[in-house]
């Protein structure tokens, strides 16, 4: 009864997909690296990220500065690893709050059907209309500028994606033969749903959540590069681009082709990662119905179901 | 099919109705009241303030105020910008070109690109198909502002070939100035277009109605334009579809990379001004566009595949 029953709509694959293999270790050790930089940040840190000195702008690597300085003086590798922080919270916030709403939603309806189902599955497809960082801009000329309001924005506008994605699976589980069983023994509604359903819904969330932190990771870079997120003194890798720009029309490209290179090899992994837990077989699907995020980095899994 | 279509349009209707909801009740999401927001905290005269509260009907119920600005929208008054002191919706129209040269460009750029390297790794594969794949799977998770900047680096500041920055005049000088943000913007849409060429055409090829006109004798250079690639049309062109409909959204990273004046660029610099009505109307306009292509998309995959109508949603 506890056994991991997950719903998979593809048979094909289950043994294979029991490890990582060595593209999906190599990603999942990208991605420890990149959290513990992270968290250790501040202590590794060769300078204050905040520490301007004009004279050495755009200065070439220095012994105790192996990156060199950005247009403004500070020490590009202090900045990265400042910004490797926000750059990894945002995502992180944007994933746990779409998630949650999302499972709670998927769930509810699935269990309920009837009426229910029918009224959230309409107003998923009807909110489905709002791309991620157009649902951002907007919440940011509203609510002013900042991370808070562009990571909510963004776990708004991720929650029908991903509500819709659990409803199918969550559907599948609810018709096993096992939750008739609790029933029948007088479990409640909720805790079958908390103790089995969503156990065994798990590997799904999980594989879920990876590729959407990627896509999170992105929109979030956007809209600080923008100037709508993150707040420009503070490092973050979106903003480091945008203020990187004025460089890369001088010549000195360093700034913004580091915080850019740092998003798109993390994204890189969380994608092949996402494609590789166990969970991932629920995403595949046939190839003309939509599955994926419509707002733009979808297409990563997408593509990769080769 | 007729009943298909007719849910599509309802749906439609809905969805539009919704966004709009959405892209209106930010007004009166906003901390303190609508009429702050309107003028961005910026000091007003009383008359502009009358005007205001008059125009926006500010003195009516919530729902009231809605349909009078919907009212306003479908008949093109989207109000007036307090920083630039113009029509939203002139502004929209002086605007609206630039973008949809930037997204038709960056379409063409997807579709032709996209669909040749597919085809190019399915039909060879070894070492072609290798290069094709291991390159792809890194273009894909590049997004626009990350591929601007390398653009610009290498093909603007390094090569000198294209211009960096600003709109151009004339025809030429307006496509070689749009010809690295189409390439930013298409960049990882065409690499994933490429992939699920070369997958789907793959996956055509080894169908046995494929195998059975190679064996009869049929050139392969048709059996894969007639058999292979037009069965592959419909997962390729709602892909593309999609990926256009995001350009959309999209268009502003590399309209503020490339100094463009598009309406991307437009909504920014509103909701950096705090300028409402232009952030309401630029929206309001995307959102309507992106709705219309997703919509269109939908269709067009339908009416090539009929399988999709008689499966109903899934």
């Amino acid at each position: 009864m506890t056994g991991i029953t997950v719903a998979r709509r593809a048979g094909a694959g289950t043994i294979r997909r029991a490890g990582l293999g060595p593209l999906g270790t190599a990603a999942a050790g990208v991605v420890v690296v990149a959290v513990v930089l992270a968290v250790l940040g501040p202590a590794l840190s060769p300078a204050d990220p905040n520490a301007s000195d004009f004279a050495s702008a755009y200065a070439p690597p220095a012994p105790g500065h192996p990156l060199g300085f950005d247009g403004q003086g500070r020490d590009l590798l202090a900045r990265l690893l400042e910004g490797a922080r926000t750059s990894l919270l945002g995502p992180l916030l944007v994933v746990a709050l779409s998630m949650a709403a999302g499972t709670a939603l998927a769930i509810a309806a699935a269990w309920a059907g009837g009426w229910l189902d029918a009224a959230v599955s309409a107003a998923l497809e009807v909110v489905f209309a709002f791309p991620g960082v157009l649902l951002a801009m907007l919440v940011a000329a509203v609510f002013g500028p900042g991370l808070g309001a562009a990571v909510v924005a963004l776990a708004v506008a991720y929650v029908p994606y991903i509500a819709r994605l659990l409803r199918g699976a969550a559907l599948a589980e609810r018709g096993k033969p096992y939750v008739r069983a609790l029933e029948v023994q007088g479990a409640g509604a909720l805790a079958i749903c908390l103790r089995h359903l969503v156990p065994n819904l798990l590997p799904l969330i999980a594989a879920q959540a990876t590729l959407f932190f990627g896509y999170a990771m992105v929109d979030l870079a956007i809209v600080s590069f923008f100037g709508l997120g993150v707040q420009p003194p503070d490092a973050d890798w979106g903003v480091m681009v945008a203020s990187g720009r004025s460089g890369v029309l001088q010549g000195y490209p360093a700034e913004a082709l580091l915080a850019g290179g740092c998003v798109v090899v993390l994204v890189v992994a969380f994608n092949v990662l996402g494609e590789r837990l166990p969970g991932a077989a629920g995403a595949g699907g046939r190839p003309w119905r939509r599955t994926g995020l419509r707002t733009g980095r979808r297409t990563g899994r997408r593509g990769g179901a080769a | 099919m007729a009943s298909y279509l007719v849910r599509r349009l309802v749906m439609l209707a809905a969805t539009l109705l919704v966004s709009s909801l959405v892209v209106f009740a930010g007004l009166s999401a906003a901390p303190g009241d609508p009429l702050t927001t309107l003028s961005g905290g910026r000091s007003l005269p009383p008359q502009t303030v009358a005007l205001l509260v008059e125009r926006y009907h500010l003195n009516e119920p919530f729902l009231v105020r809605y349909a009078s600005w919907l009212g306003g929208a479908a008949r093109g008054d989207l109000g007036v910008s307090i920083q630039l002191r113009q029509d939203v919706s002139a502004l929209i129209a002086a605007r609206a070109g630039t973008t949809l040269g930037l997204i038709g460009y960056a379409a063409l750029i997807v579709v032709v690109a996209g669909v040749a390297a597919g085809l190019l790794a399915a039909l060879r594969p070894g070492t072609v198909d290798t290069v094709v794949v291991a390159a792809t799977a890194v273009v894909v998770a590049v997004p626009p502002f990350v591929a601007a900047m390398a653009l610009i680096g290498v093909f603007a500041v390094g090569l000198r070939w294209l211009p960096a920055l600003g709109d151009g005049a004339g025809l030429w000088d307006g496509v070689r100035h749009l010809t690295l943000p189409a390439l930013a913007l298409a960049a990882a849409a065409a690499a994933a277009v490429a992939r699920i060429t070369r997958t789907s055409v793959r996956e055509e090829l080894g169908r046995e109605h494929v195998q059975t006109a190679v064996a009869r004798g049929i050139p392969y250079a048709a059996v894969v334009r007639r058999h292979a690639l037009r069965n592959a049309a419909v997962p390729i062109g709602t892909l593309t579809g999609m990926t256009v409909a995001s350009m959309i959204a999209l268009a502003a990273v590399v309209e503020r990379a490339f100094g463009l004046s598009g309406l991307g660029a437009t909504l920014v610099n509103a909701a950096l001004s705090k300028d409402f009505a232009v952030v309401q109307g630029v929206s309001l306009v995307l959102v309507t566009a992106f709705v219309l292509v997703n919509t269109l998309v939908d269709v067009g995959a339908a009416l090539l595949d009929p399988r999709i109508t008689l499966g109903g949603r899934s």
